[in-house]
């Protein structure tokens, strides 16, 4: 597992720069102890050393050490099971640890899972104040925000009705609204911007950009990679309860995807074992722009050259190659692979060296990384090199995206 | 509300950094933290009372039905058929009286044992003192007990038997004596119920016993007849058998001295202080154990 620590971009509002620590976490630790028996005739019977067999000690977090300033956006990152939601309950106080500990300050408001207040016999107006209590604010407070819940929720008239009656989409929505409307300095997020249609969607994601120009502080738990680095300045990889990478976003993501594909090739080989997990390899990727120096900036209309040699141990008769290229927020910007462009590989034998030719390149600016992979005729993958090559494509202050057109504007008059 | 990034910095660098959780100083701590959260504390007893009987069409009266069959059973029972009514004279008063104190008594215990558990989902994912939750029971039940009251109020003005005289002053220890022993319980099995789930079935065993155990539906009287010496003194040092002899005498007019121990004051005050000593023990008890609550549930 590589780590490497990359100091993260400064922060464009120059106000960041000295920011108070909101979160510190020293040497925590968290043991879980699994039982297997439950009942007070189970307990006695097991009592004493025959006990002992039946629990089992799990550490859901190890050593973790991380301070947390105010205005970052951190995202925590890991495959499930890897002590995420764990650390997440315990800056939330949820969850005491078993070592070390855990310092903050400012209101905290969790939405670790929303609507966890809420009665269902009660009215969605009675659940607002119920849930607003619940996050800290007064009766006055909670008031005085009534309206805006009102708005952001968009309930309506179903304000009155018992909760129990609303569609799962409106229960969420008012859960929502009251817990980003008590005014926290920190907010924990698990995985709850996945719920409500697109729209409401889009409406929390404004108002989390919103909290982030407010210098409130989000930590972010979230399972898409892309939201992870769009949102945040920077993450956290988790790995059975340890910190294994801490850095900008874009890094984490890359390292957490290592983290998943070494699990992958781990579970190839616990469900065959005789056989090599990793037979193929992606040996080496090249980007080529011909006309320019290595590393120098790409201008519009340039020609790409991507190489890409693959090997595998075992001959193979059909397989298939292919390459991918994302910008810096985890989005494909364009891909291909053989089998689009109905090209038929010679038989694998040792290793073989694919190229493609990208005419009349014409990207955004900004950085854009290329990943190579080849795969079965079945179209499994084989092998996957993530940000084999990287080139940076030159800025146009005519324009922001990432493509670029030539666009022409007139006023029209009549 | 700070707006400004620079206003929020610098009021939090202002704030002292304080532990995730609880805070780290005991009852103090606590207490401090109970009474900043004292309107959610209100919140959810008005929780606990409207989701009971709401979509009911009796409502509220259910409060009532209970304790008022109970009554009925054991006054036509008891006291007629099986003549307790001769030994104790107005013995409808005196039953429910006894009921209602009880009452108090056996909702705190019960419902407070359940309250971790059936707030899970809070638990679970909110930080709040736990605490609340058995103090939300405590104060749901206090309702209902206010709601009885009235009504054993309005029997003993329609008996013509209003109890206007000094000793319905016991009314205050003895309410007070079944609150802290009770809060004590509630928060200890409370706590335990969390890792031993047979506590809850073992509480309702429990209050049944104990309702027997002291003077509800006979007088302490017959049980001085029968017990003397350490069997009686202990009868008699339960601190809910003192409450319920004190809530006896304030408001039931028909006793003479003689179906009282002596020095009952005395003995309320004790109880009192050894009730508050246990509250103290019980409450440590949960603080030590909440720890793992979330895990646990």
């Amino acid at each position: 597992m590589t780590i490497d620590n990359e100091i993260m971009p400064p922060a464009a509002d120059a106000a960041f720069d000295d920011a108070p620590v909101v979160v510190s976490i020293k040497d925590v630790s968290k043991k879980f102890t699994i039982r297997k028996d439950n009942s007070l005739k189970e307990r006695i019977v097991t009592l004493g050393r025959a006990g002992r067999r039946h629990s089992e000690d799990f550490w859901a977090l190890r050593d973790v050490n991380l301070d947390i300033r105010a205005g970052t956006t951190i995202g925590l990152l890991g495959p499930n099971g890897s002590g995420k939601s764990t650390l997440l309950k315990a800056i939330g106080g949820i969850l005491e640890p078993t070592s070390g500990t855990i310092e903050r300050r400012g209101r905290l408001a969790a939405l670790i899972e929303l609507g966890a207040g809420m009665h269902p016999d009660l009215t969605g107006r009675e659940n607002v104040y119920l849930n607003a209590a619940i996050l800290g604010l007064s009766r006055e407070d909670a008031e005085a925000r009534f309206d805006d819940i009102m708005r952001f929720s968009a309930i309506g008239d179903f304000i009155d009705t018992q909760v129990k009656f609303y569609s799962s989409g409106m229960y969420v929505r008012l859960a929502f609204a009251v817990a980003i409307n008590t005014d926290p300095d920190v907010l924990l997020v698990d995985e709850v911007l996945a719920v409500g249609d697109e729209q409401f969607q889009k409406k929390c994601l404004d108002k989390i950009r919103e909290f982030q120009e407010q210098g409130r502080t989000i930590i972010l738990v979230s399972h898409s990679l892309g939201q992870v680095q769009e949102l945040c300045d920077s993450a956290v990889v988790m790995h059975h309860g340890e910190v294994k990478f801490q850095g900008s976003a874009r890094l984490a993501v890359k390292n957490f995807r290592e983290i998943l594909e070494g699990r992958r090739v781990a579970e190839a080989e616990a469900a065959a074992p005789e056989e090599v997990a990793t037979p193929g390899k992606v040996e080496r990727v090249t980007l080529e722009v011909p006309g320019r120096a290595p590393g120098a900036e790409v201008q519009p209309g340039d020609e790409l050259v991507i190489r890409a040699t693959f090997s595998h141990t075992t001959p193979l008769d059909r397989w298939h190659s292919g390459f991918k290229i994302e910008n810096q927020f985890g989005h494909l910007v364009y891909g291909t692979d053989s089998r689009q462009l109905r090209l038929q590989h010679a038989p694998l034998v040792g290793s073989a060296t694919v190229e493609y030719r990208l005419p009349d390149v014409r990207f955004g600016g900004g950085p854009y990384f290329v990943h190579a992979f080849f795969a079965k005729a079945n179209g499994e993958h084989i092998a996957i090199e993530r940000e084999a090559a990287r080139f940076v494509v030159a800025d146009d202050d005519t324009q922001s995206g990432t493509t670029r057109v030539a666009t022409v504007a007139r006023e029209i008059t009549d | 509300m700070s707006t400004t990034v620079s206003d929020r910095f610098d009021r939090l660098r202002a704030e002292p950094l304080v532990p995730a959780g609880r805070p780290a100083g005991a009852l103090v701590g606590s207490v401090r933290e109970v009474i900043a959260n004292r309107s959610l504390l209100d919140l959810l007893i008005r929780r606990d009372l409207k989701s009971r009987y709401k979509d009911s069409v009796l409502g509220f009266a259910w409060t009532l039905i209970r304790p008022l069959v109970q009554l009925a059973i054991y006054y036509l029972v008891l006291g007629r058929i099986l003549g307790a009514s001769r030994n104790i004279e107005d013995f409808a008063i005196y039953v429910f009286a006894g009921l209602t104190l009880y009452g108090l008594f056996s909702e705190i215990v019960a419902g407070g044992t359940a309250s971790i558990i059936s707030n899970a989902g809070l638990i679970k994912k909110v930080y709040l003192p736990r605490e609340i939750y058995p103090l939300a029971s405590v104060g749901s039940a206090l309702f209902n007990f206010g709601v009885q009251l009235i009504v054993l109020i309005a029997a003993t003005l329609v008996s013509g038997a209003f109890p206007w005289r000094a000793d319905l002053l016991y009314f205050f220890p003895s309410v007070f004596v079944i609150l802290v022993w009770a809060t004590a319980l509630a928060l200890l099995l409370a706590a335990l119920n969390v890792y031993l789930r047979d506590i809850q079935y073992l509480v309702e065993v429990l209050v049944l016993l104990l309702m027997w155990a002291s003077p509800i539906v006979y007088s302490w009287q017959m049980v001085s007849q029968h017990a003397s010496g350490w069997l009686l003194t202990l009868y008699t040092c339960n601190p809910i058998t003192l409450a319920i002899l004190g809530f006896h005498r304030a408001f039931w007019v028909a006793g003479p001295d003689s179906e009282y121990p002596p020095h009952m004051l005395l003995d309320l005050g004790v109880a009192a202080a050894a009730g508050l000593i246990a509250l103290f023990i019980c409450h440590r008890v949960f603080t030590r154990l909440q720890g793992n609550f979330a895990q646990e549930i």
